[in-house]
């Protein structure tokens, strides 16, 4: 991990306030994208910056937002699993690869139940680029550390 | 060998920039896609998908599968950073046998 905080004692408290409210601001972005502008990558990018930036406030004290390289290569196919997933549910539903009105979950409404696709696939595509913006972080940071300067 | 991938690849890209003339303006609503395909996006999305939101009705329910895939370019985009980046020696040649070149 990355040994020293990256600012002064200033930019720490500063940008310390920044963070919870770029995770909450995430995961509005993910469930209202929908209905308004945004949706998956959108709020993978904005919920990745959020654990960049405690991490570079944090230093090597991030012990909550630690995500160890090997766990987040896994995480990012989980993603990505999630999403085909739901693909693979909508076939067990009877319906054709993707078409979320065969969900094999009864709503009244068909809206319901596309609702509930767009937002399964939504998710997956958050996890993975969130944990691929971390992945990169992480093998950028690992090399830097290595012999003490990035290269 | 050199010289004949400068000359193809020169060949090419005229080609494809003489070709730019025949495509349709912007904006021109006579074009083919403005046509066909649209139109009924446009006047369909919300009853089709039930979202009112054309882009993501687009994106995550007529084009899924081209979604679908871009997540997995984008997690194999990372994969290979990270494999270039770490220290790690996996999926790497050996390096005794770098004599091939």
């Amino acid at each position: 991990m990355m040994k020293d905080p990256f600012g002064g004692i200033l930019l720490n408290i500063a940008f310390r306030v920044l963070v919870p409210f770029t995770l909450v601001y995430a995961v509005y972005v993910l469930v209202l994208g929908e209905t308004s502008p945004g949706g998956g990558f959108q709020a993978g990018v904005v919920m990745g910056f959020g654990i960049v930036l405690a991490r570079l406030i944090l230093g090597e004290r991030a012990t909550i937002f630690n995500i160890q390289m090997k766990n987040s290569l896994v995480l990012a196919g989980c993603g990505t699993f999630i999403y085909t997933l739901a693909g693979w549910l909508t076939l067990f539903g009877g319906g054709k690869f993707l078409d979320y009105s065969f969900m094999p979950v009864h709503m009244e409404p068909a809206h319901e139940m596309h609702a509930l696709g767009i937002l399964m696939i939504e998710i997956g595509v958050t996890i993975c680029v969130m944990m691929t913006i971390l992945n990169i972080m992480d093998a950028v940071v690992e090399r830097s550390d290595d012999d003490g300067r990035a290269e | 060998m050199r010289g004949f991938v400068i000359t193809v690849l020169a060949l090419l890209t005229g080609l494809f920039c003489s070709s730019v003339i025949f495509l349709p303006e912007i904006g021109d609503p006579n074009s083919a896609p403005n046509q066909h395909i649209t139109p009924v996006y446009i006047s369909q999305s919300e009853i089709d998908t039930g979202s009112p939101n054309i882009v993501t009705g687009t994106l995550a329910d007529y084009r899924g599968f081209d979604t679908m895939w871009e997540t997995t370019v984008m997690y194999l985009s990372g994969l290979t950073a990270a494999l270039i980046l770490s220290k790690s020696t996996m999926g790497r040649r050996p390096e005794k046998e770098d004599d091939y070149e």
